[in-house]
């Protein structure tokens, strides 16, 4: 059965991991590197790198950063933030990006999903959507959610995917940061609108929040940031949780043998 | 003599170039396919469209097929497995490598107006992690168990036959691993499906240095 992924987003600046980095005795939590090797150990399906400052002088430091992820990690990688055009596509991509993220530039040249699928496959191309609740629908914002547009999610989630579009990467702006659960009124209205998979974001706070949006959101998969800094094993017992709960995610031999420790 | 990694436009090698460093592999990608008789061991790796392998042309074809009567060791990955195939109703006029029987078709939903059994909607394209059942014992399979999961991304599957050794079933069953003398097929990405893709490019590696 396929598995429902569990996808740890690095807000990286500067080189360094932003948020959530206060869990003691970490002391590398702030490396992009260390942290995949970390998540990777404890079992996550994939790693988001969201770059939050994105300038031009910034961009090398940027593929330094994900080639030092790449070589952690033999798991997709996905890499966003500020990605306006098919050269900074292609340098993610050459850094060593399995997929590319495009939020306010897929918004502005809709043609840039088509361009980047027909170069690298759709399954490169994750078109990211930033949306709110306003007037009983889901307004979509630009520019880290500092810009309202006209356009709905649900309608503009199906157009990115006839655009070429492979996955969507939905946050929900009312939800992120909170800690309150996912929206999954939001994720279940794009999921059941699209035949591409949805990756739900913005609000983790427990372990049952991914139980909601995988059952009643539909997601296909889910992102979250601190709740995975925090604590030692975040992943593995998250894993466990939703195991436990009938929820299919792909757990490493010791669960399926029954065994109680955790994996070497 | 090293592996020929095949860079036939078929997107980013990237993550395949990074395993193979890792696992300690040889690897050149040659320009054109005059190169492959100094090699025993040729990659096709591949995403997407089922179109991109017509740049895989009868010099290719020749080349590849040569080094495999030599006694070499052929792997396709993805798009690559499929291509072993007679074809694929991705591109109907377009023959594959022709090496396994069958054609490669869309995954069928098996229940397109609602929820499955298990409560989940079956979407086309496949993409995440999914189990690997063991059809029959291979080399290829060293290492790994019933139900050890791997990363897929795609929406056409090979059937499965005789030379079939690891299936998936995402809606229906597919052949996820195949193997058939000295040819080796992986519809998942080994590069980026963690330990277990790694010991499956590792088995194919071994015998390809060996």
């Amino acid at each position: 059965m396929l598995s429902k992924r569990i996808i740890a987003c690095l807000d990286v600046r500067d080189g360094q991991v932003v948020k959530g980095i206060n869990f003691e005795g970490l002391r590398s939590a702030g490396d992009p590197a260390a942290l995949s090797r970390r998540y990777n150990r404890e079992g996550i399906d994939e790693v988001v790198i969201l770059d939050v400052t994105a300038t031009i002088e910034k961009r090398k430091a940027m593929a330094r950063t994900i080639h030092a992820v790449a070589q952690e990690i033999f798991l997709p990688l996905c890499v966003g933030g500020g990605i306006k055009d098919e050269a900074h596509a292609d340098a993610a991509i050459e850094a060593g990006a399995d997929k590319v993220s495009l939020n306010t530039a897929a918004i502005a040249r809709p043609e840039l999903l088509t361009a980047l699928a027909r170069r690298y496959g759709s399954q490169a191309v994750i078109v990211a959507i930033d949306a709110k609740r306003e007037g009983g629908g889901f307004r979509i914002y630009v520019r880290s959610g500092q810009q309202a547009t006209e356009r709905d999610a649900v309608e503009w989630a199906q157009e990115a995917a006839d655009r070429g579009a492979g996955e969507i990467l939905l946050t929900s702006i009312d939800r992120d940061g909170t800690k309150s659960g996912f929206d999954c009124e939001l994720t279940a209205a794009v999921s059941e609108a699209v035949s591409i998979p949805v990756i739900a974001s913005g609000g983790a706070g427990t372990f049952d929040h991914f139980v909601d949006v995988f059952t009643a959101g539909k997601a296909d998969a889910a992102l979250a940031a601190s709740i995975f800094h925090y604590a030692e094993h975040a992943v593995t017992d998250l894993k466990q949780h939703l195991h436990d709960r009938g929820v299919p995610v792909r757990m490493g031999r010791w669960a399926r043998t029954g065994a109680a420790e955790s994996p070497a | 003599m090293s592996i020929a990694l095949i860079d036939y436009g078929a997107g980013n090698l990237t993550s395949v170039r990074k395993a193979l460093t890792h696992l300690g592999a040889r690897f050149e990608t040659p320009a054109g396919p005059a190169a492959l008789p100094d090699t025993h061991a040729v990659i096709v790796p591949g995403v997407g469209n089922f179109e991109v392998t017509a740049a895989l042309d009868a010099g290719w074809r020749r080349a590849i097929a040569g080094v495999v009567e030599r006694g070499g060791l052929l792997l396709g990955i993805c798009v690559g497995l499929q291509w072993l195939f007679e074809g694929s109703e991705e591109a109907p006029g377009l023959p594959g490598f022709g090496a396994l029987p069958g054609r490669c078709r869309l995954i069928e939903n098996p229940d397109p107006d609602g929820d499955s059994a298990d409560g989940a909607l079956f979407k086309v394209p496949h993409v995440g992690w999914n189990s690997l059942h063991r059809k029959r014992d291979s080399w290829v399979l060293d290492g790994v168990e019933e139900g050890d999961q791997v990363y897929f991304t795609h929406s056409y599957a090979a059937p499965v036959g005789p030379d079939c050794i690891g299936s998936t079933t995402y809606g229906v069953e597919f052949a996820s691993v195949v193997e058939r003398e000295r040819m080796v097929g992986m519809q998942f990405h080994p590069e980026k499906s963690g330990d277990v893709g790694l010991r499956l490019f590792r088995n194919v590696l071994d015998r390809m240095s060996a």
